[in-house]
């Protein structure tokens, strides 16, 4: 059993069979992880780097922790004390960092499709930790794995995505990882945050949150990214209102006639998008997304790493 | 062309695994210190029956498997990709009598990284090993084991499988296959 794709860019073109080979040995990832000893030496003739163009705290120490477990070699990189200040070209970064013999690399950049450029014009296996609005593979992965450990499947369960779908690239790996296992999904946000022709990767829209919270099985609330909305003319008109509107409090759970599981990827803007009463609240599974990332990343490391041929 | 034949039938391995349990009460006795362990893949099915034949001879014995995939040395080398199984044991293997099982020994790599995998656990008082199959010329490391059901002399292209009736086959028995 192998995946079909060498580098770990998207979701999309994954298969289903490729999906449920990572969350197997996630599982196994996972009792490594509670035993005493939480470290495994398979990685240990791999060096990885971590290439974050853009901030990150929780993927990219989740992503360290995964290496570290697998035993593999890590070098940091971040843009903000780095030569990219000086004018580097993202080719010549990388190429400089491979040169020093490290065989995969985890990248972050704010350039969708920059993990593909780089995939295909170097050696190293890539894994796309973020490209700007396109995918966030590992975030999709795990998120999928966390409802099938809450739930018992994912196939059939109905989510709802909320928020900022046009900027986010959570969503659209959600979107499909939840599709390829059979789930049903719906975004729901304001008119401006969704897409025009999303309903052609066959999920449906929804602009009315109660509605869409008592359609669900799992929400899945996204943080409303104001750093990627620069424009003149603001999306929404305010947060208040968006608060208002598409905020997730602990009355509209109670008014369901369900019980609902709650998810956020991170970071929380509180009382914004989802108010601390529900985020700490009993039907959140927001801190397991977070413990199983790591299981999910050292599954995803592990089979792309047996792509690399021992010299 | 590959060629096969019946090496050992189920009654005669039936005759072997009541064999290997009495060792194991001859050295073991009460039991109450010591865990049955099955190494992953094919050492479960051989480690069910030995508890599950100790049971019928009245004998209560608690029973683990490890994973050996994280630790082995051919991680990458394999054209073949290596996906990992499941671990599980019962309690802390601190001061335990642990005895390995496994259905074919062979080279001892796989041996030595279900031992490492095992290690990581706690510290066993000491470790056993018990296999069924013994391919006596093969060994890459030296790994021998404390229980053998049938020493077999064979060559490099020559295989020795444990079928078992747990995974589909017919009835248990161990065939010899000439590739």
């Amino acid at each position: 059993m192998k995946l079909s794709t060498r580098h770990l860019n998207a979701i999309e073109p994954l298969t289903k069979a490729d999906i449920e080979l990572i969350f197997s040995q996630a599982d196994q990832f996972k009792e490594v992880l509670n035993r005493p000893i939480k470290k495994v030496p398979s990685l240990r003739d791999v060096t990885i780097a971590n290439l974050f163009f853009e901030n990150s705290t929780r993927t990219r120490l989740s992503f360290e922790l995964a290496e570290k477990r697998l035993g593999a070699d890590v070098v940091n990189f971040s843009a903000s004390n780095s030569s990219v200040k000086k004018g580097e070209t993202l080719i010549d970064t990388v190429n400089n960092i491979l040169s020093m013999k490290v065989d995969m690399v985890v990248m972050r950049h704010s350039a969708p499709g920059a993990c593909d450029f780089i995939a295909q014009r170097t050696n190293a296996v890539v894994v796309n930790a973020g490209d700007g609005t396109h995918e966030h593979p590992t975030q999709g992965l795990l998120d999928a794995y966390s409802i099938r450990e809450k739930l018992g499947q994912v196939k059939g369960k109905r989510v709802v995505i909320v928020g900022d779908i046009t900027h986010s690239r959570v969503g659209l790996s959600n979107i499909y990882c939840l599709q390829k296992l059979g789930a049903e999904v719906m975004v729901c946000g304001p008119t401006t945050l969704i897409p025009k022709y999303i309903h052609e990767l066959g999920v449906q829209v929804e602009h009315n949150l109660e509605k869409a919270l008592e359609w669900c099985d799992v929400a899945n609330m996204l943080r409303i990214q104001l750093e990627r909305q620069d424009t003149s003319v603001p999306y929404f008109p305010s947060l208040r209102e968006y608060s208002a509107m598409f905020g997730l409090t602990q009355d509209r759970l109670n008014a369901l006639s369900k019980d609902i599981v709650v998810m956020h990827p991170g970071p929380i803007n509180r009382g914004v998008e989802i108010t601390s009463e529900v985020a700490d609240g009993s039907n959140s599974i927001i801190l397991n997304q977070v413990e199983n990332g790591v299981a999910i990343r050292m599954a995803a490391l592990f089979i792309l790493s047996q792509g690399l041929t021992r010299k | 062309m590959t060629k096969q034949v019946t090496l050992i039938s189920n009654n005669l391995l039936n005759m072997m695994i009541q064999r290997l349990c009495k060792q194991l009460i001859e050295n073991h006795k009460d039991f109450t210190n010591s865990l049955l362990v099955g190494l992953q893949p094919r050492g479960t099915f051989l480690c069910e029956r030995i508890v599950a034949e100790l049971h019928a001879m009245g004998v209560q014995v608690k029973h683990g498997v490890v994973d050996p995939t994280f630790y082995r040395d051919d991680f990458r080398i394999h054209e073949k990709p290596l996906v990992a199984k499941s671990t599980y044991l019962p309690e802390n293997i601190d001061g335990m009598r642990v005895v390995l099982i496994d259905d074919v020994l062979y080279t001892g790599r796989t041996i030595r990284a279900g031992m490492e995998s095992l290690m990581e656990y706690g510290r066993p008082k000491n470790i056993e090993l018990l296999v069924l199959i013994d391919r006596k010329k093969g060994r890459e490391i030296p790994v021998e084991a404390n229980y053998v059901g049938k020493e077999v002399e064979s060559l490099k292209n020559e295989r020795v499988k444990v079928l078992w009736k747990n995974e589909g086959a017919k009835e248990d028995h161990v065939i010899f296959l000439n590739e």
